[in-house]
């Protein structure tokens, strides 16, 4: 029981962490290699904020929202949206977002260094215990959980029950469709775009405050981002939640039962495995 | 385009002013390389720049190094190697023919320290290492006679820890039975290699043992198992990240123990920052003498000048790597790296760590292997060599 | 073969000798600096050879390269040098053969994502082996200097530079030509597209672990934080596209001024120079689509166009 418990805890994390590029690659096709960045951004802000003047990282989140939107939203126009109309073809398109993307991951990074200094940063928020089922877990990690519940209740909500939601939902299946049917495919990339530099911004604020970070630890987040949401398939909330769910319990299991030093080697076992066997990913659809 | 910082603070002008004859004298070009990004610049960010910053400070404001009874301020190269070894052997090679730096001081760390060792030896300047702690040293200084150990050898790091615990044990203030965990990374590794015997040598029976990949995210399993072995003693020979994390866990878990040691990080003041109160007793690698005069007059420097606290550990280590060089050049009176070497190896010095002096592999003969929370202060419980100031460990009381 | 042929390839001799005699100049930082270029030359052309065709973009040069670290650091004190090399390239083949089956059927993104965790994994794989025989630190300690290695990787380099020169006179070249144009005509008309695709990874792969063991030496300490560095990885694409992936010698005109740039960078904006990287990165996506290859191309198509004789 304990072991299934901490397994979600930690799944609700990397749903946090996955979100945010699943809308970016899933929508704006952009394969955002500077997604961990962001993500330690808004942890840094939490950070700043909370060691400066004693806010709640969960308050914290309604001034990162809205930045991080804002900031992604001029990334998309002013660096990938050139890149999009220039692209020919879809590899093209990727090869320009990795190379794009990957440079930008550095200038975040040394900006970062600029202006907080390259030290660890931590802080002791919510660590507490509380019992659930006779067994303790760590108040900040279940807030975190809920966190991620919400978000991703609220995401999947809005993506199929609103207007705008489901224009998204559109453009991800098919840009060239959508635009026959009148949506406004680049304005919608643009916004998709900096929706989900915004909840990863978020997923930051949230998990700072059980994970010690530094300016350089962005790239470690990217790489399990990227994993969760191929594995569940591009574009799809459901296949994110239900890949970082697996992956958290998959992960809890081995380091529980076999051996903590496996736990990446299961990861991208896993990873292999689904593809092996559902080469679209969990949810993903064949044509996309 | 070479930025060069020349830290020429109105005090040292005035210094200078009274020294008179250093308006002629050329600086000295010290070359500094560490990361200043990568996995390990968290690291050096406490352990390593600060000190470099403090005594280039401090030098020049009175007046410069006296070198042969010249005054020469100096002037500090600092290039960032970025984690990769690559980049140091580079810069220092840069720093060595480029630049042409007197002074090249040793990169941070065991692994980018003995990247660079080759080119140190080669171009025969002391390296001085403070961040390196390794098990190889009688290998190594038969291969570099110019390379210096403050930090000692892994094997005495982990012993230190065990003999603290044993000294608890034998005044029955804590059981025998031991959850040993490391980080599955060169440096755990070793010191787990070493720790583990020396903890069945001295009798303690080991309940759960396991490892950790770096960079792990969720820890609570660890410490879930580890709780259940009802160990009466935790001992985790972790990185910063996972110390911050495995301590955390603890406190979540209620981990009921009477020694709690964790590694590399235990001793940075931003852990009490984060544990608080909580930080009181644990125990980790390093520790300082908390009652020498000269340490907390270092400390208090260190911050006023930069900013940022000493960690207990190696930063100490590093300033008084900085002492030892200067101290050398000063002695000789000359900047022929062949002398200053046999000058080091030759003497004993003074520092903020207290008296160091090497042995004829060229490894320090006093170093702290652990230190305990107590007051609020990171405290030398074990030594090797027997230092001054080692205070008696006390078994820890909760986590509130 | 043709007069044209052998003029080509005396040519590439000829440059090939000049370089292997930087050395002779004794100055350690031009040896350095001509150990970073040459080392990046070897990783970026082998990792070109693959992905250049296919237009696969492989991360796993770090994996490969991390792993002939290991053969060395492993196997120094028992194994004579020169067998290690051999065995190295080995190892990254048929590591390269396992991890192409089973992702190369796979499409390109997946492939990316993989091989961008295999450093990764096998990182973790290493340590956690090394953990389980409370194996003690790496170290590799002999009397090669920055020269020796320089040499040999030319040497590397001229192996490289001669294999794809005859894979692009082969069958298995011609084959992968057709599959970067369109999988689906490729394997029309009878070609193993999968099979194709594994070779040339072999091939890069190799090539990775082999420039991983003769750099071992140059670390002297070798721990898997820093063998697997997957910052490499994307270093080696970064330049080769620079250069230009169309032809055998664009990842070389991309890697040297690349070299040079983050020379320059590093060492006279220590503080800054993740930020600069970064930012000149950015610059040369945008102004150099294609590399320098690209900007040749469309420069030899600009003057036929106007009657220029090319």
């Amino acid at each position: 029981m304990d072991i299934i418990i901490t397994g979600l805890f930690l799944g609700g994390t990397y749903a946090l962490i996955a979100m945010g590029l699943n809308l970016q690659y899933g929508v704006a096709r952009i394969m955002n290699l500077a997604n961990g960045e962001m993500l330690v951004v808004g942890a840094f802000t939490a950070f700043a904020l909370y060691s400066g003047a004693a806010v709640s990282p969960f308050l914290t989140i309604f001034i990162v929202a809205p930045v991080a939107y804002l900031l992604n939203w001029l990334i998309y126009r002013i660096m990938l949206r050139p890149l999009v109309t220039r692209a020919k073809s879809r590899g093209m398109l990727e090869q320009d977002a990795i190379l794009t993307t990957f440079g930008l991951s550095f200038v975040m990074v040394g900006l970062m260094i600029w202006v907080f200094g390259g030290d660890y940063f931590s802080y002791s928020y919510l660590a507490r215990p509380v019992v659930l089922f006779g067994d303790n877990y760590g108040l900040n990690r279940l807030s975190a959980f809920i966190g991620a519940v919400i978000l991703c209740t609220a995401l999947y909500i809005w993506l199929n029950h609103s207007r705008a939601g489901m224009a998204i939902r559109a453009v991800a299946v098919s840009p060239k469709s959508a635009r026959l049917v009148g949506i406004d495919v680049p304005k919608l990339s643009a916004r998709a775009f900096a929706l989900g530099g915004a909840v990863t911004a978020v997923g930051g604020a949230v998990i700072s405050t059980f994970l010690t970070l530094d300016a350089s630890t962005g790239v470690l987040f990217t790489m399990k981002a990227l994993i969760i949401v191929i594995m569940g398939g591009v574009g799809d909330v459901r296949g994110t939640i239900v890949a970082a769910l697996v992956l958290g319990v998959g992960e809890t299991l081995v380091a529980s039962l076999i051996d903590p030093g496996l736990t990446l080697a299961t990861a991208y076992a896993l990873f292999i495995l689904i593809l092996l066997f559902r080469p679209q990913g969990l949810f993903g659809r064949k044509s996309a | 385009m070479k930025r060069r910082t020349f830290f020429r603070a109105s005090t040292a002008l005035a210094a200078m002013t009274l020294a008179g004859a250093a308006f002629a004298a050329d600086p000295i070009v010290v070359g500094a390389v560490a990361p200043k990004t990568g996995p390990l610049a968290g690291g050096a960010a406490v352990t390593h720049w600060p000190n470099i910053q403090l005594w280039v400070s401090e030098v020049n404001a009175r007046g410069g190094l006296n070198v042969g009874g010249e005054q020469r301020m100096l002037e500090v190269i600092e290039y960032d190697d970025q984690t990769n070894p690559a980049e140091t052997i580079k810069a220092v090679t840069r720093l060595a023919q480029q630049d042409n730096a007197d002074i090249i001081l040793s990169p941070y760390s065991t692994g980018l320290s003995l990247a660079a060792a080759p080119i140190f030896d080669r171009l025969g300047i002391p390296q001085i290492t403070s961040s390196a702690a390794t098990d190889q040293i009688d290998e190594l200084a038969g291969q570099f006679p110019n390379l210096f150990f403050l930090l000692g050898r892994s094997a005495e790091i982990a012993g230190g820890a065990v003999e603290a615990m044993a000294k608890m044990r034998d005044a029955g203030e804590i059981g025998n039975r031991v959850a040993l965990v490391n980080v599955a990374d060169a440096f755990g590794i070793e010191l787990v290699s070493a720790g583990k015997p020396a903890l069945e040598a001295a009798g303690f029976e080991i309940v759960y043992e396991t490892s950790y990949p770096l960079g792990t995210q969720d820890l609570s399993p660890i410490m879930k198992a580890a709780k259940d072995a009802e160990p009466d003693a935790f001992v985790a020979f972790s990185y910063p990240g996972d110390t911050f994390g495995l301590t955390e866990q603890a406190m979540i878990e209620g981990l009921d123990v009477g020694v709690f040691y964790t590694g590399v990080g235990t001793a940075f003041p931003s852990f009490a920052g984060r544990f608080g109160a909580a930080a009181e007793g644990i125990m980790g690698i390093g520790g300082v003498n908390a009652s020498s005069e000269t340490f907390l007059d270092y400390a208090a420097r260190l911050e006023a000048e930069t900013g940022s606290q000493p960690d207990y550990w190696a930063s100490g280590q590093m300033y008084a790597s900085l002492q030892i060089l200067e101290a050398a050049i000063e002695a000789t009176g000359t900047l022929d790296m062949a002398e200053v070497t046999q000058y080091i190896k030759d003497n004993s010095f003074e520092t903020v760590m207290g008296t160091i002096t090497f042995d004829d592999q060229n490894s320090s003969t006093g170093y702290w292997t652990a230190g305990q929370w107590q007051d609020g202060v990171f405290k030398g419980v074990a030594s090797f060599g027997g230092l001054d100031g080692v205070v008696e460990p006390f078994v820890k009381a909760g986590w509130e | 073969m043709r007069r044209k042929d052998w003029q080509t390839l005396g040519f590439a001799a000829l440059l090939l000798l000049v370089a292997a005699l930087l050395p002779l100049t004794g100055d350690g930082y031009l040896i350095s600096l001509g150990v970073s270029i040459a080392m990046y030359t070897v990783l970026a052309t082998s990792w070109a050879l693959f992905s250049g065709p296919t237009h696969y973009i492989s991360l796993a040069t770090a994996a490969f390269f991390g792993v002939g670290s290991y053969v060395t650091g492993s196997w120094i004190e028992i194994i004579p040098y020169w067998a290690l090399l051999p065995i190295a390239a080995v190892a990254g083949g048929v590591l390269a053969a396992l991890v192409g089956l089973a992702t190369l059927r796979l499409s390109g993104v997946y492939f990316v994502i993989f091989s961008l965790g295999l450093a990764e994994m096998i990182r973790q794989v290493v340590t956690w082996y090394q953990n389980q025989t409370g194996h003690k630190g790496t170290y590799v300690l002999t009397d090669m200097t920055d020269s020796g290695i320089y040499w040999q990787l030319l040497g590397l380099a001229g192996l490289v530079y001669l294999a794809g020169w005859a894979i692009g006179r082969s069958r298995l070249g011609f084959a992968l030509r057709i599959i970067g144009e369109d999988e689906d005509v490729a394997r029309h008309v009878g070609i193993n597209t999968a099979l194709s695709k594994v070779a040339l990874f072999v091939v890069s792969g190799a090539v990775a672990a082999v420039v991983g063991a003769i750099i071992a030496p140059r670390y002297v300490y070798i721990e898997p934080a820093i063998a697997f560095a997957p910052m490499l990885s994307f270093q080696v694409v970064i330049m080769a596209l620079l250069g230009g992936t169309g032809r055998l010698w664009g990842p070389l005109v991309g890697v040297v001024p690349f070299t040079l740039l983050w020379e320059v960078i590093s060492a006279s904006f220590p503080n800054q120079t993740t930020l600069l990287l970064g930012l000149s990165f950015l610059v040369i996506v945008y102004l150099l689509p294609g590399g320098f290859v690209g900007l040749y191309d469309r420069l030899r198509a600009r003057r036929a166009l106007r009657g220029v004789p090319a």
